[in-house]
């Protein structure tokens, strides 16, 4: 369906549109000056100007995550492609669908270290799902179209699309999204159907079971979350989460444990060392999540079902893989559970279930409360209490108050939970707030901040004034860059080397500054009125909420330990020493 | 730990700028081997082309190298010719040998055992040109190192699997 030629800026802006694009972050330059003009000329997409291209792509992470859409991004060549690429390696390593597009310098000027030229496609090779660099003007809106079927096909993750100045202001035919088959791109969607009988096989013989579950599930969509509920209630089996899958079960089931890995619960660590069977759904042994390779679950058969088939036997070796969409798969094995008529062991699961509830009884989340000082798991844990009747999205920095965030604040629903996993990225959630209150206008959007990783990307502050986006900085600040203190604590000497946050601005007068509004909570008596006046507030707001420097984030499986071996508190930390293999670990 | 083995893989891939990058850089990025790598344009209109990849480590490292090749969004088809059965594998080398007296007979002879042919001759050297399994391919370099100074260009192994079955 050729029509009227156009030029490439318009295609640029006709493909997003036809592809439900509402929204870009992005920020211009000499390179993508004919897309800015397109822009310009229409008012049906809107745009909006980031202060850095990385707070961009996390922008439109927090969007995508929290939609479920597509997350776009426009930056210009050289240093505003280079800038992406934090992002678009967090966006890799968290499965997030992302479309950015790239200005470049003219085709004939490619390779001759042009002005603002850089290698895009070969810079973002190894930090994108594919990317594409568009030579000839017949292929600009067809790539485009691809780019989008990339990005949120199989497994999701960012697509870079550079597009050489030359290119937008030529003359390009236009084929609507409907024209794209991909001719080598298919991601298998059902499971293999002999494997899904087996894996329900398993399934109902099994003695000690654990379901653990991972981001999969919310990237795979509603109905996927949907089913793994049922699945869960079905088979009665303990159920974890990974740090990304936290909301795929109501927090509130009965038969959640709490999240898994390095800092997860103490039940779900205990459950997942001693499990007869493990079902992995969507979630991909992460080393955060296994510990030690060789003492991970050792007396289990374990079942993987994953979108991605390198996901398979890559740290594990497992045995039954799945490869398939999830929903697909879990509603095959809901249907074979019911059509064969499959029972669970009630009497074995009843005694495991037991096992389980006296782990759960050591209730490892606990802390001591202290009346002179706001204790970091306090500040979270209220928070949550007093927005529990608020639709609320949260976003995170990286560090210990993530994980007391993961710990301590409890998920009813998918995509309400926006925190960089895998890659871990300090300035992540400021900006990622920006993206979520963007996709939920009217939505309570918290970003639960460390006072070092806000100084990351404290900039785009500026960008939640300029559209009212009413976005909370909510600071645990601690003065220190929390996490990396707590390492040199256990495996340094407390030699707290280069990890004091010294020289903090002051954060009241920085929301100040930029125009929003700043608090400050330095007791605990104060805590509760700070939070109700941040979340009163009509605008963009810096909590500052100074909590116990010294805080230490428990429970932890120490690097080098296995799901036994968790350190539950402070007495721990003295008693179990952290071995030198530990040491080299990350 | 699981014994090291040694696979030949085939992917047919998308002709297109940038797909060996993607291929040697994933090759790089995750620490696997490249024992060897060819790859040439194969369909008539030029839009495919073949790699054969020659990599070594665990049957779980050679099963990641294979899904992680496969997911690459240009790749039509991976195999794995060492698991798949029968297959022929096939490398050409060019070797010099610079040599004169007893030495440069005695390489003439064995090139001629080998099946090698002469490709260029001056009065001190000669360059032959091999085609074989990639172990004849190394047993005549070794020979010929011991017989004077040697220079070796060798393609790297093509690939392909017995019998009727075409991809
Ligand atoms: C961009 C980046 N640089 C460095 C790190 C390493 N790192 C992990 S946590 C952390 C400290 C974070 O401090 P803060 O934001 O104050 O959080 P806290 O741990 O104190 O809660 C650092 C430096 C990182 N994750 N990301
Ligand atoms: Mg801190």
């Amino acid at each position: 369906m050729a029509s009227e030629p156009v030029n490439g800026a318009q295609i640029v802006i006709k493909a997003l549109l036809d592809q439900g694009v509402d929204v870009v972050f992005g920020y211009p330059g000499g390179a993508v000056l004919p897309i800015y003009d397109a822009l310009f000329k229409q008012n049906q997409l809107r745009h909006i100007l980031v202060r850095h291209e990385q707070g961009a792509v996390h922008a439109a992470e927090g969007y995508a995550r929290s939609t479920g859409k597509v997350g776009v991004v426009l930056v210009t060549s050289g240093p505003g492609a280079t800038n992406a690429v934090t992002g678009l390696t967090d966006a890799l390593m968290d499965s997030v669908p992302i479309v950015c597009l790239t200005g470049q310098v003219p085709t004939h000027l490619i390779g001759n270290d042009a002005f603002q030229e850089c290698d895009t496609t070969g810079i973002t090779r190894p930090c994108t799902k594919h990317n594409y660099l568009v030579k000839d003007p017949d292929r600009l809106a067809k790539t485009l179209h691809e780019a989008f079927y990339v990005a949120r096909s199989g497994r999701p993750g960012p697509v870079v699309v550079d597009i050489p100045k030359d290119i937008q202001f030529a003359d390009c035919p236009y084929s609507g999204p409907g024209n794209v088959k991909h001719k080598t791109y298919r991601p298998q969607i059902k499971g293999d159907a002999g494997k899904i009988a087996q894996a329900v096989d398993m399934m109902a013989k099994a003695k000690r079971p654990v379901i653990y579950g991972g981001g999969g599930i919310i990237n795979s969509g509603p109905k996927a979350v949907e089913l793994f509920t049922k699945f869960v209630k079905t088979t009665g089996a303990p159920t974890t989460l990974t740090l990304m899958g936290l909301g795929a079960l109501p927090a509130s089931d009965q038969r959640y444990l709490g999240m898994v890995g390095m800092h997860g619960t103490y039940e779900a660590n205990m459950a997942m060392h001693d499990c007869d069977l493990m079902l992995c759904i969507g979630a991909r042994f992460d080393d955060r999540v296994t510990g030690r390779l060789d003492a991970f679950s050792p007396g289990s058969k374990k079942i993987h079902i994953d979108i991605d088939p390198t996901s398979i036997n890559k740290n594990i070796a497992v045995d039954l893989g799945i490869v398939g969409d999830i929903a697909s798969v879990l509603e095959d094995m809901l249907k074979a559970w019911k059509a064969e008529k499959k029972q669970t062991d009630k009497k074995a699961v009843a005694s495991w279930w037991k096992t389980v509830d006296g782990w759960r009884g050591r209730d490892c989340l606990n802390f001591a409360t202290n009346k002179k000082v706001i204790k970091p798991q306090e500040a979270i844990k209220r928070l949550y209490e007093l927005t529990l009747d608020r639709e609320i999205f949260i976003t995170t920095e990286v560090g210990q108050h993530q994980m007391w965030a993961a710990q301590h604040f409890r998920f009813e629903k998918p995509n309400h939970w926006m925190t960089s996993g895998g890659l871990g990225t300090m300035g992540y959630g400021l900006p990622a707030a920006v993206g979520v209150q963007l996709g939920n206008p009217d939505a309570l959007v918290v970003d639960i901040a460390g006072e070092a990783s806000t100084m990351m990307n404290i900039q785009e502050l500026a960008t939640a004034i300029q559209y009212r986006l009413p976005i909370k900085v909510f600071i645990i600040n601690n003065e220190y860059m929390g996490m990396v203190r707590q390492w040199q604590e256990l495996l340094h000497g407390g030699r707290y080397s280069e990890s004091y946050s010294a020289a903090l601005p002051d954060f009241v007068k920085l929301a100040e500054a930029f125009g929003g509004k700043g608090l400050r909570a330095t007791k605990p008596s104060e805590l509760d009125d700070t939070i109700m006046e941040m979340i009163a507030y009509d605008g963009p707001v810096i909590a500052d909420i100074a909590v116990d420097p010294k805080e230490n984030c428990f429970p932890m499986i120490p690097s080098g330990a296995a799901h036994n071996e968790m350190l539950l508190g402070p007495a721990d930390e003295a008693e179990k020493p952290v071995s030198e293999d530990g040491m080299v670990l990350v | 730990m699981s014994e090291t083995e040694r696979h030949t893989i085939i992917a047919l891939v998308d002709n297109e700028p940038g797909v060996l990058a993607r291929v040697v850089g994933l090759f790089s990025g995750r620490g696997y081997n490249i024992e060897s790598l060819t790859v040439s344009s194969v369909s008539v209109d030029e839009s495919l082309s073949r790699m054969t990849i020659v990599t070594s480590g665990t049957p779980m490292i050679i099963e990641q190298i294979k899904a992680q090749v496969n997911k690459l969004v240009p790749i039509h088809a991976v195999h794995d010719l060492t698991a798949e059965g029968a297959h022929l594998e096939r490398e050409i080398a060019l070797v010099k040998v610079v040599a004169s007296g007893p030495e440069r007979r005695e390489s003439l002879r064995i090139a001629d055992i080998f099946n090698a042919t002469v490709a260029d001759t001056t009065t001190e050297s000669f360059v032959f040109s091999l085609t074989g399994k990639p172990e004849k391919v190394d047993a005549f370099i070794e020979l010929m190192r011991s017989l004077g100074r040697t220079e070796i260009a060798r393609s790297g192994v093509v690939g392909i699997a017995r019998g009727a079955k075409a991809l």
